[in-house]
């Protein structure tokens, strides 16, 4: 195996269902690599496998079958040593409530070993870094949500790790809180953490990642760069033209074709003698690439989510 | 590896105390319930009080140790709390015997406020302090086990304390904490013998009252395999959930 950050490979996880029920293969056979200090997007509708993918990445399950590596240590064989070096936020916010946000920090450390001379400045660094040094002393359970998501992202870098999982960190986050974790976890990609995102918010994996595997049905069916993944998809040019028709009101159009050039030819003759407003290029985001591989469109990923706190509007 | 387990046990132990255990309805659950137990006892059957300590002791250590620690885990894992141990660089045995420890600290602190109020209301007699430290500790951690066991075996909260008290109250009545085992019927003495809780309160009786080290120290051996086995069960039923 290489020395990415995660190499996979034909993992498989299988899950017992009721009787009579057959078996519920959650993870289908996925191989991929991760690189190191890359911001790395699994993207894909509930129930595809991301959750599934990090448990057994992180320990909290064994896969079924397949091999893996994290951080060069066999998943097997040397889990504990993974455990050091990972972080983990999980979906849900899950420090401690009847600890303070202080206390909650301290007591990651100590369980990851963190010397104890450096422990109170640490978690002081951290606290005033999510901008929580005047919530010290709170209650975890008194904090608002958003609070919460962001210690619970400051609890998972407590002891510095070199590999960062991130699932679905911004679910149920008001837009600001929201904005205010991508800011963060682009900051630490700047670092060199690398980073395992997965996410529903196609905008946020668009603006965050360096490459994305979108899975579906426990299937990895496409694994790239935005760039290569928007190249596969579009297979085609698309122009936007804008223009004033004959009763002066605005009109748009899109013309699709091989290449650009001929793109625009046909645009230009379909709105002949018409008064141009603007013509454009238009580039497939991220949406596209997915709903073409999937079927399922941006709408759909967000009303699994239950709407998108963060997701809509995934500025900053 | 080691140094990773027995650091994070550790904390873990002192983090649940901190989180869950020194509360103060916690602390006079632990004190209270048994004293008012053997107080309603004392009362209806006034006899020799020095009889009843030992069953006093019992009782704070089995319901310091194990009320708590029957709900934490299953609180934990209903919460996700849980998840951030078994994230931890720790292993699963090690991660249970942190929760244990916490429950056995708590019930080694209550009851040693009790043993203080014991010895000063009822007086000492010729009281074996090693034996009965011994004892207290090895019954602490069987009935944290036991605590453990029950929380690792349910789903939910009102689950775990029903099954632990499914378990503790007959146990009370049983174990000679109120009533001598010998002075029992042939077939409650045989049911007496497969409770912890009997032979606590034998071992404690023994060191309190100057009984054999021979036979205290068969007590600590049969305490001590329950603790094993109760905590074998835990690990195993844990891992079997978390599969």
């Amino acid at each position: 195996m290489s020395d990415g950050a995660i190499v996979a490979e034909q993992l498989v996880k299988i899950y017992p269902t009721g009787k009579g029920q057959p078996p519920l293969r959650a993870v289908d056979g996925i191989s991929f690599e991760v690189q190191r200090g890359e911001v790395f997007g699994f993207l894909g509708p509930n129930g595809a496998g991301k959750t599934s993918t990090i448990r057994m990445l992180t320990g909290l399950s064994r896969p079924t079958s397949g091999r893996a590596t994290v951080l060069g240590y066999d998943l097997a064989r040397e889990i504990t040593a993974i455990k050091k070096h990972v972080g983990v936020v999980p979906e849900s916010s899950n420090l401690y409530n009847e600890l303070t946000a202080l206390e909650n920090l301290v007591f990651a450390m100590q369980l990851y070993g963190v010397p104890r001379v450096e422990r109170k400045a640490r978690a002081m660094e951290l606290l005033t870094r999510f901008r929580l040094e005047d919530k010290r002393d709170v209650l975890f359970a008194s904090l608002s949500r958003g609070m919460k998501r962001a210690l619970t992202v400051a609890a998972a870098l407590a002891h510095r790790p070199a590999l960062l999982f991130l699932d679905e960190p911004t679910t149920g986050l008001d837009v600001m809180s929201a904005r205010s974790l991508r800011r963060m976890i682009a900051q630490l990609r700047d670092e060199g953490v690398t980073i395992f995102l997965t996410t529903h918010y196609l905008e946020e994996a668009e603006r965050l990642c360096d490459r994305v595997a979108i899975i579906l049905r426990g299937r990895i069916v496409a694994l790239d760069t935005l760039d290569g993944l928007k190249r596969c998809a579009s297979g085609c040019a698309v122009v936007e033209v804008t223009f004033l028709d004959a009763d002066r009101c605005t009109q748009t159009r899109r013309f699709e074709a091989e290449d650009v050039a001929i793109a625009v030819r046909q645009a230009l003759e379909q709105v002949d003698g018409a008064q141009l407003v603007a013509i454009n290029t238009l580039r497939p985001t991220l949406e596209d690439v997915f709903v073409r591989l999937t079927g399922l469109g941006a709408e759909v990923m967000l009303a699994e989510k239950g709407g998108g706190g963060g997701g809509g509007n995934a500025g900053g | 590896m080691l140094a990773d387990d027995l650091r994070c046990m550790g904390y873990i132990a002192l983090k649940d105390l901190k989180a869950y255990y020194l509360k103060p309805p916690n602390i006079s659950w632990g004190i209270l319930l048994p004293f008012a137990f053997v107080l309603a006892f004392a009362i209806r059957n006034p006899g020799d009080w020095h009889e009843l300590l030992p069953g006093l002791l019992a009782l704070s250590l089995l319901f310091g140790t194990s009320s708590m620690e029957a709900t934490v885990i299953v609180f934990e894992r209903m919460t996700g709390a849980l998840e951030r141990l078994l994230l931890a660089p720790v292993r699963l045995p090690a991660l249970l015997f942190g929760k244990l420890l916490g429950g056995a600290m708590f019930g080694l602190t209550v009851t040693t406020a009790v043993l203080v109020v014991g010895l000063a209301v009822f007086g000492g007699g010729d009281v074996q302090w090693l034996w009965l430290v011994l004892t207290l500790l090895v019954s602490a951690l069987a009935f944290a086990a036991l605590g453990s066991f029950v929380s690792v075996a349910v789903k939910q909260i009102f689950e775990a304390q029903t099954l632990a008290n499914f378990i503790r109250f007959p146990m009370m009545f049983l174990s000679g904490v109120f009533v001598s085992v010998a002075a029992m019927p042939p077939a409650l003495q045989a049911l007496a013998r497969l409770l912890p809780l009997t032979y606590t309160v034998e071992a404690l009786h023994g060191s309190l009252y100057g009984g054999t080290i021979e036979r205290i120290a068969l007590d600590l051996v049969v305490l001590a395999a329950y603790a094993a086995v109760l905590f074998a069960l835990a690990v195993h039923t844990l891992a079997r959930r978390l599969a």
